[in-house]
C-alpha cells in the first residue's frame, strides 16, 4: 500500500537527477560553441592573408593592396625581451625567496600582494607606466611598453616559480646539504636545476599571456608604421596593430587583423600544448 | 671504540662518515675518521657569509614586488589628485564628460562597467558552476582532460582576438538572431530598438565567455578538495547522484564558489579590449541594454593617448584609480573566501 507514494517520490527524484545532469552536460556543450566558432573563424579568415608578405612587409598605405605586419611582429618580440629582462630576475629570485621562507608573515604578505597584483587590470598598469616613464621621457617608447608587460609578468612568474620549487623532492635538497654544500649553492644548482624545465614553461606561458596584451600598450608603446630603430621611440605591436586594423573600415586591413589574430592564436595554443607536455614530463620525474 | 662512536654523535662529522659507509675502501685506511672533524669546518665557515647574502638578495627581489604594488597605487593616486580636487563628488554623480569644457563626470562609465560586468556575472555563474560539476563529478574520465584543456585555451586567448570575433561574428549574430526575440519577449525598458549589436548586452555576453574559465578553474579546484568520503556517505544514504552533488559537494564549497565567481567578476570589471571593441563607445546611461554604452576601461583605452590637457589625463587616471580600487577589493575578498574554504576542507580531510 505504502509503496506507491514512495516510488512516486523516487521517480520524481530520479527525474530531477536526470534533468540536472543533462543540463550540466548541455552547459559544457554550450561553451564549446563560442570556442569553436572563434577558432574556426580566426583560422578561416586569417588564412586569407597568411602569406610571406604578411611576415616580411611593412603595413601598406590605405587603398594599396598587400603589406604586412613585420614591424609589429618585431616590435612585439622586442618588448617581450625587454619585459623578460626586467621581470625574470625579480620574479624568479622572488619566487625562490617565497618557496624558502615558507609561511612567515612577510612571505605571506608578498604572496598576497603578488596575487592581488595579478588581478589589477592591465590598463591600470598602462596608466602607471605612462606616468612614470612616458611623461618624463616625453615620448611613447618600446621601453615603456616592455616595462608595462614586465609588471604584468612578475606576479605570474613569481607564483609559478614558487610552486615549482616546492614540487622538487625534499630529499634532493637534503642530499645536497648532506654532502656539505651550503644552502645557497643547493638552491641555485640543485633545486633550481631540478625545477628548470617547469620554470621555463611557466615563463613561456607568461610570455604568451603578455604577448596577447593590448590595453597597456595603447599609451605606452603606441604604434608605428615603420621599422623600429630604437627602443626609445613609438613601436608597433601585433596586438595594437590587430586592434587598429580591426576597427578600420578597410577590407584589406580587416583581413590582416584576422591574420594577426591567427598568429596570436597559434602562439597561445602552441604554448599551452607545449606546457601540458613539459609539465607532465616534469611531474613524472618528480614522482 | 671511543674514536668510532665520537663522529656519529657530533653532527658535523656525518657527511664524511656517511661517505665512508657507502664506500668500504676509505674506511679501512682509518685516517679519514680523524680528518673529518677539521675538514668539515671550512664549509661551515663559508656558509656564514654565503647564505645570508643569498637570502638577502632574494629578499630584496621579493620586497620589490611589494614596492611595485605600492608604487602603482601611490602614483595613480597622485596623478588622479587634480581631478579629485577639481571635481570632488561631482565626478561620481554627474555624467557630463566634456574634455573641451574641462567638465568630467564619470557616472556613465561607472554605470557601463558595472552593468556589463553584472550581465557577465549573471550568465557565467550558472554556466561556470554547472560545467565544473560536469567536469569533476559527471564526465567520464577520458573526457575530463581534453575538455579542461579546451577551457584552458579559452582562458589564454588574447582579449583583442575576442574583440575581433565580437565585432565581426558575435555582434551581427546577436543583432539579427537574438536581439529581436529579446525585444519581442521581454521588451521595454531593458530591450528596445534599435540594435546593431554594439551594445551593453553584447559586451556582457563576450565578458561572460571570457570570465567563464576563471570561474571554472577555481570552482573545480574547490570541488576537488572535497574528500571522496563525503560523496560516498551521501550515496550510501540513498541520495541520487544529483542530490549527492548538491548536499556533499556544492553546499560545503559555497564560500569557495562565491570566491570563484567574484574573481571572475574582478576580471570582467577590468577587461578592456574586447569591451572597447563591442560596447559601442557612447557615454549614455540608459536602461535599454541594447543601446551602445561605454565603460571605465574603454574610455581610458580610447582617450588616454590623445588626451592633451592635464585635467583630462587626471580625470582618466581617477577613473583608473576607481577601477583599481574596486578590483583590488573584490580580489582580496575572493581570495580570502577561496582560501578559507579550501583550508577548512583540507583540515576536514586530515581529521
Amino acid at each position: 500500500m505504502k509503496s506507491a507514494p514512495i516510488s512516486m517520490n523516487y521517480r520524481r527524484r530520479k527525474a530531477v537527477d536526470r534533468t540536472m545532469r543533462l543540463i550540466c552536460l548541455l552547459m559544457a556543450l554550450c561553451i564549446m560553441i563560442p570556442l569553436f566558432s572563434l577558432m574556426i573563424y580566426v583560422t578561416v579568415r586569417g588564412l586569407k592573408r597568411f602569406d610571406l608578405d604578411f611576415f616580411i612587409h611593412l603595413p601598406a598605405p590605405v587603398g594599396e593592396p598587400g603589406g604586412g605586419m613585420a614591424n609589429a611582429i618585431v616590435g612585439t618580440i622586442t618588448m617581450i625581451l625587454i619585459a623578460s629582462c626586467f621581470s625574470l630576475p625579480i620574479s624568479i629570485l622572488g619566487g625562490v625567496y617565497l618557496a624558502e621562507a615558507g609561511k612567515t608573515r612577510f612571505a605571506s604578505l608578498v604572496r598576497f600582494t603578488a596575487d592581488v597584483l595579478s588581478g589589477v587590470p592591465s590598463i591600470v598598469v598602462g596608466i602607471f607606466v605612462y606616468q612614470v616613464l612616458v611623461k618624463p621621457m616625453h615620448q611613447f617608447s618600446a621601453l615603456a611598453g616592455g616595462l608595462a608587460l614586465a609588471i604584468l609578468m612578475i606576479p605570474l612568474v613569481t607564483r609559478t616559480t614558487e610552486e615549482l620549487i616546492k614540487l622538487v623532492p625534499r630529499n634532493m635538497m637534503e642530499g645536497s646539504l648532506a654532502l656539505g654544500a651550503p644552502r645557497w649553492k643547493t638552491t641555485l644548482f640543485v633545486v633550481l636545476q631540478a625545477a628548470r624545465a617547469g620554470i621555463a614553461t611557466g615563463v613561456l606561458l607568461a610570455v604568451a599571456r603578455v604577448a596577447g596584451e593590448t590595453a597597456p600598450l595603447l599609451f605606452t608603446s603606441l604604434n608605428n608604421q615603420f621599422w623600429p630603430s630604437q627602443i626609445s621611440e613609438p613601436t608597433a605591436s601585433l596586438t595594437v596593430q590587430v586592434f587598429t586594423f580591426a576597427i578600420s573600415p578597410f577590407q584589406d586591413w580587416q583581413d590582416q587583423a584576422w591574420t594577426g589574430a591567427l598568429v596570436l592564436l597559434i602562439l597561445v595554443v602552441g604554448v599551452s600544448l607545449l606546457s601540458r607536455l613539459t609539465l607532465k614530463g616534469g611531474r613524472g620525474l618528480a614522482n | 671504540m671511543p674514536l668510532s662512536t665520537d663522529p656519529r654523535r657530533t653532527p658535523p662529522a656525518i657527511p664524511g662518515g656517511s661517505r665512508g659507509q657507502g664506500d668500504l675502501k676509505p674506511r679501512q685506511s682509518g685516517d679519514p675518521l680523524q680528518n673529518t672533524m677539521p675538514e668539515s669546518r671550512p664549509p661551515k665557515a663559508k656558509k656564514s657569509w654565503g647564505d645570508p647574502v643569498f637570502k638577502s638578495i632574494t629578499l630584496i627581489f621579493a620586497a620589490a614586488i611589494l614596492v611595485l604594488a605600492l608604487a602603482i597605487a601611490v602614483e595613480l593616486l597622485a596623478s588622479a589628485l587634480p581631478a579629485i580636487k577639481g571635481m570632488g563628488w561631482h565626478f561620481f554623480l554627474t555624467q557630463k564628460w566634456d574634455p573641451v569644457m574641462e567638465q568630467f563626470g564619470g557616472l556613465a562609465f561607472i554605470y557601463g562597467t558595472i552593468v556589463s560586468s553584472l550581465i557577465a556575472f549573471l550568465i557565467a555563474t550558472p554556466f561556470g558552476i554547472g560545467i565544473s560539476i560536469f567536469l569533476t563529478e559527471l564526465a567520464p574520465r577520458w573526457l575530463r582532460e581534453p575538455v579542461s584543456f579546451l577551457i584552458e585555451i579559452l582562458a589564454a586567448i588574447p582579449s583583442v582576438v575576442y574583440g575581433l570575433w565580437g565585432i565581426f561574428v558575435l555582434a551581427p549574430l546577436l543583432s539579427v538572431h537574438f536581439d529581436p526575440y529579446l525585444i519581442r519577449w521581454i521588451g521595454r525598458p531593458f530591450f528596445a530598438r534599435p540594435s546593431n549589436g554594439l551594445s551593453l548586452f553584447s559586451a556582457g555576453i563576450i565578458l561572460a565567455i571570457m570570465i567563464l574559465p576563471t570561474i571554472m578553474a577555481i570552482s573545480r579546484e574547490v570541488f576537488l578538495a572535497i574528500p571522496r568520503s563525503a560523496r560516498e556517505g551521501a550515496l550510501a544514504l540513498g541520495a541520487t547522484r544529483w542530490e549527492t552533488i548538491v548536499v556533499a559537494v556544492v553546499s560545503p564549497s559555497k564560500p569557495g564558489l562565491m570566491g570563484a565567481v567574484m574573481l571572475g567578476l574582478g576580471r570582467a570589471l577590468g577587461e578592456t579590449m574586447a569591451v572597447t571593441m563591442i560596447i559601442g563607445n557612447r557615454p549614455l546611461i540608459s536602461l535599454n541594454l541594447l543601446a551602445p554604452s561605454h565603460s571605465i576601461a574603454s574610455v581610458i583605452a580610447n582617450e588616454f593617448a590623445e588626451a592633451t590637457s592635464d585635467m583630462h589625463l587626471s580625470a582618466l587616471a581617477e577613473l583608473g584609480l576607481v577601477l583599481m580600487g574596486i578590483t583590488i577589493l573584490i580580489n582580496i575578498a575572493a581570495r580570502v573566501m577561496v582560501w578559507s574554504t579550501s583550508s577548512k576542507l583540507r583540515a576536514l580531510e586530515k581529521a
